[in-house]
């Protein structure tokens, strides 16, 4: 070695002992041995055998993974790479998963497992007594919860651990004769189930459903409940939510993530976002706090927290001031003719001085005698100014005259987008039109706008289009038009300018024209390949429809929607079950019975935990002043009761009275069921329960939470589910409502009632705060465990589970829970129920002529005399239904017969089923009358699968087939590439199944396309589920109109000091900042749960924290990791301080979701285990998430209905006492 | 010439999500066990930040890595044989359990067996050091998105030079990831510490291993090794580190870290380099040449002369041709956007990374032009938020034009990729800035947006 060599750092003799070859220099060793030793790593790598599974949480993943077993144990889990191709020219999809998914196989053997069945002591010796005095079950638990006394003592008990070991058969005894008596004593309807998210594990969920449909009882929503519903998709679309597959964000040119932390939230497929960079696209991050995914953008702009509606709406003001009005992009304005309303004619109303918009224009309004003229809206011809009534439109959906002509073909008509301008067709005038603002006013209803529009007179009356409705709404003026118009882009006194919104939202005026003028051209350049990739962090609002809205109408503007690459992405929730109509079908038990009994969540909740006791404010303080006052006087409870009587939203328990003894009544009557309750109805000797929650013969008395945690994480409002609901110990802070702010027509108690509930059942394998908190905890399988489907939004695959291990200890799947349930109950139900009538009060329904029930959508009460209670027309329709609830057991078992006699119907199309139901004969075999088997969870995959459109190819071209009929355009062709297709659960068990371009969606995934939402309708001239059948900027239903949201519009967080007051302690000399309360989605927890994970807690900061910024933190004297205290009228949160530069001042974030049940100490100001994230938030009903029966504004599950948003709520943060007590 | 093969990594920070996919499977498949639960042999960091173990960058106080000696010989920076054994048994380079974190767990069966009682049960935190009640004030990842990094975080030694032009402020945040684990380097320090003899690097792949027979936990491996990658274990006493995932690699399947990386950021292959020039190589004296160096020692199997030799010295012909197909070597050599974790240390560290790019800085705060083209989207390298010379500090002992360099030829692809998408065009001069022809960027483009799986490893 030379000078440049090494000083030798080893011994010399080393080479002897170490077998290795040290390196001429002396520096380093080498070594050829396979050394003995290395067995040790090995060893540890060694496994017996891999099962591929999934995992059932509602993360959107839906993930395939291998699970590693070792003598019998699973060890762990890696992820599978085996997805189907993207294609030679895209990234794939492998490997997806995520940290959390990855440390799943830690609840397998987690010392919190649920590993037998357990009851309160408490309850189980009172239970034991009572059966054992009483001989029978049913009587033993009437009279447990007749007793005052001893009810009061078991429910007080809640949440305060004394749980004791029981048995399946006893607990299944005491759950079924509770469930029994409570059809009996109150109704079935009072017998509710609650399980989120179908398409994360469809067998587990169909069978908790299942069993409640086919004993009557109560299902809850979630989506529109977990506010991940996005309410302007309905509005805009007449659909629940479609979005693309995220392989297709790799399509898109320029991508804005708004809202949504992409790489924490859908971590899985992020990469194709940091992928799509690579091949040009432009990436733009909107985001109050410098989150995980403002790393990947080229822009990052941090508006203020809940005021995106305003940064986008100012973008609208760009798009529509270059591309529309000082320039027009033919692609554009092709676009918007055709697919969106933006050419359909409003009729104005004189309002005062000036003018507002009404009703859309229709048939009837032109005094055409045609079929369904009120749902048939009107344009202009742009060369001839003739009104015309183009097909497409809700008249045509339904009704024989519609047939063939359900689409959006314009037989060579061109619609007038605006009537502005030189055109000797036309007569116009110019008139002043006042509109909405919500940034200014005393009140939430805030003030008004004076505006101008070119309008034109059609049969006399005055109209305008929606385009011009929009120009002026946008504050983009436009020669000779009245009104006040902005005089530049920096204009902040001008609601809708850059200038404006600055001054809301921070954001440079600049940057938002740069933003905007990007989008639209690279939209323009690409033929609509912008993207918008929204999230919770836009949803979670109470104003989220007016947000979203204004979002979409930047994809709707450039022509981006129903292209690959383009228009809104949503990811909330995992809400596309993709085989959908083989899940609803089975886990409804519509192949036994049709309906079942769906309930909105949101209302459910708001009234069953009393939520609504404690307003500060009315429902009637949204109003715009250009309102007529509708809702005058109205609380929210109100209003949903009013929509509880017009047949506009469910509401279960439905009447105050037991549904099988109104049909009693009916039946020693001698009069049809329907004409009874209508007649007590009238007579005000029936009321709807809605109208009196705090009644106990309207109180829910059982539920039974599966695949959830109710009470440790979705359950907003939290301290009032543990007040009120369950009656135990609670944190609620804020006082009941002010006598002046109470309900007109729902009754008040003085009293509140507290623990409602009698019976609270959670299912799970984990101990949340739901299996605390209840009565009866009964141990679940893992996801590794069981048999079972899953399906996302996110890919197009329909995922198998696998168990790798058979259920330990005394675990059983959600499958066999309920199986085992159904056996007790029908026994049970032998003496106590038998057969008896049941009625149900049934909404008008979405994707049916329900759609047609209330013409215009103008609000007529019959209780008010307005109008006739006419069931299925101004009121729900009442649906009679047989029970033989002693057969449930057997029902459950099995396929029942009306699948052939009444098909399967998803979103108005009907399919037959009979060689599906001979196919599962044989696959399945047969129980009972030769019907197809159901007896286990494989079976009832198979059976979803097989009677799906997505999942098998003879169905998706029958349904293109029916609708062809209907359309009158090319369809099937898109599905007949798969016709002879089937994906059996044999296939899905080995791997990843590509799904089938279906006419349950609205993508193509023919010749292997990436899926986009609406794709059929762009191309194939489908309309859309709404009245106009075009994507609709303006909606004309009396409740909007008087929220003042017919167009978008930007209306900001609620003002919570304005009607609450501050809400600090102010004790001298501690230090306290009120601020935004934020919970968003965790990276350290399993979606919305699972936040107790060992690892997942070793990766945080172990336990709850809160995460605020170096200013609110120097405020109140807080250090990183100091404990603090958040609270506000709701509730009280301890938890750790996180602090960060990259947190806004004023803004802090409890990530969801922060149970109770890991490293919670007391509170200081309550002295209870302090809160979960939903300690502090409350529910709040927003009236035009609550209207129905019209158009697109009818009720489906999960469809419509109010949300369950928690975003606009405030705390109050400060330093606590560093010495804690648990 | 001494031919030999190395499995190397490279891990492109531009792609990384920060998501720690990859510390837990490495965790539950490799650390999941008694001895090793602070022990994560892929650990994530977020930086700004200073790390797991803390500071551990920091040599000056670690005296991880090799310096040159007055001589200008590599000589570890823990001392001299003689100072190292002498301190066998107070070594004060050894960080203690506080530098890396306190491993909890909780009493978790408590939610089950809790009595009746006044208050809803929860599971207390306990030291799984001591089985008692113990209060959480670090962890694994506690700097994770910039938790607590005003006050932590001006301690990152990365920041050395730059502190003025780093404000812990909202409008001038920036991070990054920064997945971590053994370099497998070709002058491991650890290799060279290790007074038993228990360290190597494998003859066939260079994977370094720690020989659980012949450790004897004197841990001069953890005090020596700058990355802080090797760990004591403290049930059997022994020292524990990455292994490259070697049965799996042996049996043709990437490392655990690497295939379940849902960011697909990690390239796994062979490269081939020359073992005798190593310690030349490692013994320039200006730090800013080590890069250079470093990159120099690596071999190009395409070269007739060098694939001869290869063969010649007993590399097989599959392994050979395995080198010719490395995505490792392509990103590091060819074309030259890998760059490695702190050459400055000297062990020649074996995974290398593509430096990430980040949002533009003024969005937030600034007024810009309106009279911007809305055609042009895309931001100047010099205006985004992470400072170059934050990146120099990390990856070329201080160059931020090398940084700047490759970073240009991200953009420089995106661009073009994003000419050819939308109209079709080519922009030579956009081409020519970055040095690369249109089919050049577009086999880049290929190796690092479509990534195939057989393409990563």
């Amino acid at each position: 070695m030379d000078s440049t060599g090494v000083d030798r750092p080893r011994p010399r003799g080393r080479k002897f002992f170490a077998r290795g070859e040290v390196s001429a220099d002396g520096r380093t060793v080498h070594r050829i041995d396979q050394a003995e030793w290395e067995r040790f790593y090995r060893d540890r790598w060694a496994h017996d055998k891999v099962v591929r599974s999934t995992h059932g949480v509602n993360c959107t993943g839906s993930c395939s993974w291998q699970v590693f077993v070792k003598d019998g144990l699973i060890t762990w889990e890696h992820q599978a790479t085996d997805y189907p191709s993207v294609g030679p020219d895209s990234p794939e999809y492998e490997p997806r998963g995520c940290p959390r998914g990855a440390s799943f196989s830690w609840y397998t053997y987690s010392p919190s497992r649920v590993r037998y069945p357990y009851v309160r002591g408490v309850l189980l010796k009172m239970w034991r007594e009572a059966k054992a005095r009483l001989g029978d079950p049913v009587l033993a638990w009437a009279e447990i919860t007749g007793d005052p006394e001893k009810s009061r003592r078991y429910k007080r008990a809640r949440g305060k651990g004394g749980l004791i070991r029981s048995t399946w058969d006893e607990v299944n005894e005491l759950v079924a004769a509770a469930h029994v008596h409570t059809a009996k004593a109150y109704g079935p309807d009072r017998v509710v189930g609650f399980s989120p998210i179908p398409a994360m594990s469809m067998a587990s969920f169909a069978a908790g459903t299942r069993y409640h449909s086919l004993i009557g009882g109560t299902l809850l929503s979630f989506y529109d409940w977990y506010a991940d519903l996005p309410i302007a998709s309905p509005q805009i679309w007449g659909d629940q939510t479609d979005v693309p597959e995220s392989a297709d964000w790799w399509n898109s040119g320029y991508l804005v993530m708004w809202g949504s932390n992409i790489p924490v939230t859908r971590t899985p497929d992020a990469h194709f976002l940091t992928e799509a960079r690579y091949k040009g696209t432009k990436v733009v991050a909107v985001s109050p706090d410098y989150a995980d995914n403002v790393k990947f953008a080229d822009d990052w702009l941090a508006p203020h927290p809940g005021t995106d509606g305003a940064l986008a709406m100012a973008m609208g003001h760009v798009v529509l001031t270059e591309f529309f009005r000082d320039r027009q992009v033919p692609y554009f304005s092709e676009y918007t003719r055709r697919y969106t309303d933006l050419p359909f004619l409003v009729r104005l109303e004189e309002r005062g001085d000036a003018f507002v918009p009404g009703k859309f224009l229709t048939a009837a309004d032109l005094g055409q005698d045609v079929e369904n003229a009120e749902f048939k809206t009107v344009l202009l011809n742009e060369e001839t100014g003739e009104a015309v009534v183009p097909q497409g439109s809700l008249g045509h959906r339904w009704g024989e005259q519609g047939e063939g002509r359900w689409n959006l073909e314009l037989d060579g008509v061109t619609p007038a987008l605006t009537l502005h301008g030189d055109n000797a067709a036309l007569t116009t005038e110019a008139v002043a039109i006042d509109l909405p603002r919500f940034d200014v006013g005393e009140t939430e209803g805030g003030g008004i706008v004076r505006r101008g529009v070119p309008a034109t007179r059609v049969n006399g009356m005055l109209v305008t289009t929606v385009f011009d409705l929009v120009m002026a709404r946008y504050a983009v003026g436009r020669e000779g038009l009245p009104g006040e118009w902005p005089k530049s882009y920096e204009d902040t006194e001008a609601p809708g300018t850059p200038g404006w919104a600055e001054e809301i939202t921070s954001v440079p005026a600049a940057t938002t024209a740069r933003i905007a003028r990007e989008f639209a051209r690279n939209a323009e350049r690409t033929q609509g390949r912008s993207m918008i990739v929204v999230g919770a962090g836009a949803n979670h609002w109470f104003h989220s429809d007016t947000i979203y809205r204004a979002f979409l109408s930047l994809v709707l503007l450039t022509g981006c929607q129903g292209r690959n690459g383009g228009g809104w992405a949503h990811y909330v929730g995992q809400e596309k079950a993709r085989p959908v109509t083989g899940m609803q079908h089975l886990a409804f038990a519509f192949d036994w019975q049709r309906p079942t009994r769906h309930m909105a969540g949101t209302a459910f909740w708001y009234l069953a935990t009393d939520q609504w006791r404690y307003e500060g404010f009315k429902a009637d303080e949204l109003s715009t002043p250009l309102g007529t006052g509708m809702l005058q006087g109205k609380s929210f409870a109100d209003c949903n009761a009013q929509a509880a009587r017009l047949g506009w939203l469910p509401s279960h328990p439905t009447f105050d009275r037991n549904p099988l003894d109104l049909a009693d009544e009916a039946k020693d009557a001698g009069v049809p069921v329907a004409d009874h309750v209508v007649s007590e109805l009238k007579a005000g000797r029936l009321n709807f329960a809605a109208e009196d929650p705090d009644n106990p013969a309207n109180f829910p008395r059982a539920l039974t939470v599966w695949r959830a945690n109710l009470l440790g994480s979705s359950g907003k409002g939290n301290e009032y589910f543990l007040r009120h609901l369950l009656g135990a110990d609670a944190q609620v802070r804020g006082a009941e409502t002010a006598e002046g702010n109470r309900p007109q027509d729902v009754t008040w108690h003085d009293e509140a009632p507290e623990g409602k509930l009698d019976l609270l059942t959670a299912v799970d394998f984990r101990m949340t705060s739901t299996g605390l908190f209840a009565d009866v905890v009964l141990p679940a399988a893992t996801w590794y465990e069981k048999h079972d489907l899953s399906s996302t939004d996110m890919h197009p695959f329909v995922h198998a589970f696998n168990p790798a291990i058979a259920p330990p200890w005394e675990a059983r799947s959600d499958y066999d829970v309920f199986l085992g349930l159904a056996d007790h109950y029908s026994e049970l139900a032998k003496t106590h129920l038998g057969k008896r009538t049941d009625v149900l009060a049934v909404p008008l329904a979405h994707d049916t002529p329900d759609e047609m029930a209330q013409p215009g959508g103008r609000v007529l009460d019959w209780r008010n005399g307005d109008c006739e209670p006419i069931p299925g027309r101004t009121m729900p329709k009442l649906v009679v239904i047989e029970r033989d609830f002693a057969a449930t057991a057997d029902k459950m078992r099995s396929v029942g017969p009306l699948l052939e006699k009444l098909g399967l119907t998803t979103k108005g199309i009907t399919y037959h089923p009979e060689p599906e139901i001979e196919l599962l004969r044989r696959t399945n075999g047969v129980r009972g009358d030769n019907r197809p088997s159901l007896a286990t969870a494989e079976h009832m995959c198979e059976a979803i699968l097989a009677l799906s459109a997505t999942t098998n190819g003879r169905l998706a071209v029958e349904g293109f087939k029916q609708l062809e009929k209907r359309t009158g355009t090319k369809l099937a062709d898109l599905a007949e590439e798969n016709e002879g297709k089937r994906i059996s659960y044999q296939e899905a068990k080995k791997g990843p199944q590509a799904v089938l371009t279906s006419p349950e969606w609205s993508g193509s995934e023919t010749g292997g396309r990436r899926y986009s939402a609406f794709v059929i309708n762009v191309e194939r001239d489908k309309p859309w589920h709404t009245l106009t059948g075009r994507q609709q900027f303006f909606v004309d239903h009396d409740w909007l109109t008087e929220l003042g949201e017919q167009l978008p519009v930007y209306r900001p967080p609620l003002n919570m000091h304005r009607r609450f007051g501050s809400q600090q302690l102010g004790e001298p000399g501690r230090a306290e900042v009120t601020v935004r309360y934020l919970t968003p989605h965790s990276k350290w927890s399993i979606h919305s749960e699972y936040q107790d994970n060992a690892h997942m807690l070793a990766l945080s900061r172990g336990g709850p924290d809160i995460w605020m910024s170096t200013q609110d933190a120097e405020r109140i004297g807080v250090a990183d990791n100091d404990w603090v205290e958040a609270y506000n009228r709701n509730g009280v949160v301890v938890a750790r301080a996180v602090v960060s530069h990259r947190m806004p001042e004023g803004t802090v974030y409890v990530y969801h979701a922060k149970d109770r049940n890991v490293n919670v100490p007391k509170t200081e100001i309550g002295g209870k285990r302090g809160g979960v994230h939903n300690s502090l938030t409350r529910l709040l009903l927003k009236p035009t998430h609550l209207v129905g029966g019209y158009a697109q504004f009818t009720y489906a599950f999960n469809y419509y209905g109010p949300t369950g948003n928690q975003r606009d709520e405030v705390t109050v943060v400060r330093r606590r006492s560093q010495e804690v007590e648990y | 010439m001494r031919v030999m093969a190395q499995v190397a990594m490279v891990m492109n920070l531009d792609k990384c999500i920060g998501c720690h996919t990859c510390s837990v499977t490495c965790k539950q498949t490799w650390t999941n066990r008694e001895g090793v639960e602070y022990a994560w042999f892929n650990n994530v960091e977020t930086k700004p930040g200073i790390g797991y173990p803390k500071r551990y960058e920091d040599q000056e106080r670690w005296k991880g890595g090799w310096e040159l000696d007055r001589k200008g010989r590599l000589r570890l920076r823990g001392g001299s044989r003689t100072q190292r054994l002498l301190s066998l048994f107070a070594n004060p380079d050894m960080p203690s359990i506080d530098d890396y974190y306190e491993p909890i767990t909780y009493d978790y069966d408590t939610l089950l067996s809790a009595p009746a009682g006044e208050h809803t049960p929860v599971a207390r935190p306990k030291s799984l050091l001591t089985g008692e009640d113990t209060a959480i004030t670090w962890g694994a990842n506690w700097e994770d998105d910039l938790g607590g990094a005003p006050e932590h975080a001006p301690g990152d030694p990365n920041l050395e030079g730059i502190r003025e032009k780093v404000k812990f402020e909202f409008e001038r945040t920036f991070m990054f990831h920064l997945p971590r684990l053994c370099e497998h380097c070709l002058n491991p320090a650890c290799v060279s510490a290790c007074p038993s003899g228990a360290m190597y690097k494998r003859e066939e792949d260079g994977i370094v291993l720690v020989d659980q027979d012949k450790c004897r936990g004197w841990r001069m491996c953890v005090s020596s090794c700058p990355y802080k990658k090797v760990y004591l274990n403290h049930v059997t006493g022994k020292a524990e580190k990455c292994t490259f995932c070697f049965p799996r690699v042996e049996a043709g399947q990437p490392t655990v870290c690497s295939e379940t990386c849902v960011g697909r950021l990690r390239y796994l292959g062979i490269v081939l380099y020359d073992a005798d020039a190593v310690t030349a190589a490692l013994s320039v004296p200006d730090p800013e040449d080590l890069l250079d160096a470093q990159r120099a020692l690596i071999l190009d199997p395409h070269d007739p002369e060098i694939a001869r030799e290869a063969l010649a010295q007993g590399i097989p012909h599959d392994w050979l041709e395995a080198a010719r197909q490395s995505p490792v070597h392509a990103l590091i050599s060819k074309y030259k956007v890998a760059l490695p974790l702190h050459p400055e240390y000297r062990t020649a560290p074996m995974v290398w990374y593509i430096p990430p790019l980040s949002p533009v800085l003024d969005a937030v705060t600034a007024v810009d032009g309106d009279s911007s083209d809305p055609d042009d989207v895309f931001h100047a390298i010099r205006d985004l938020r992470i400072p170059v010379e934050y990146l120099a500090n990390l990856f070329t002992a201080g160059d931020p034009e090398v940084v700047a360099g490759v970073l240009m030829k991200l953009a420089g692809m995106r661009g073009h990729m994003r000419n050819r998408s939308l109209d079709g065009t080519v922009d030579q001069g956009l081409l020519d800035s970055i040095g690369l022809t249109a089919e050049e960027v577009e086999d880049l483009y290929r190796l690092l947006a479509i990534a195939k799986y057989e393409d990563r490893y």
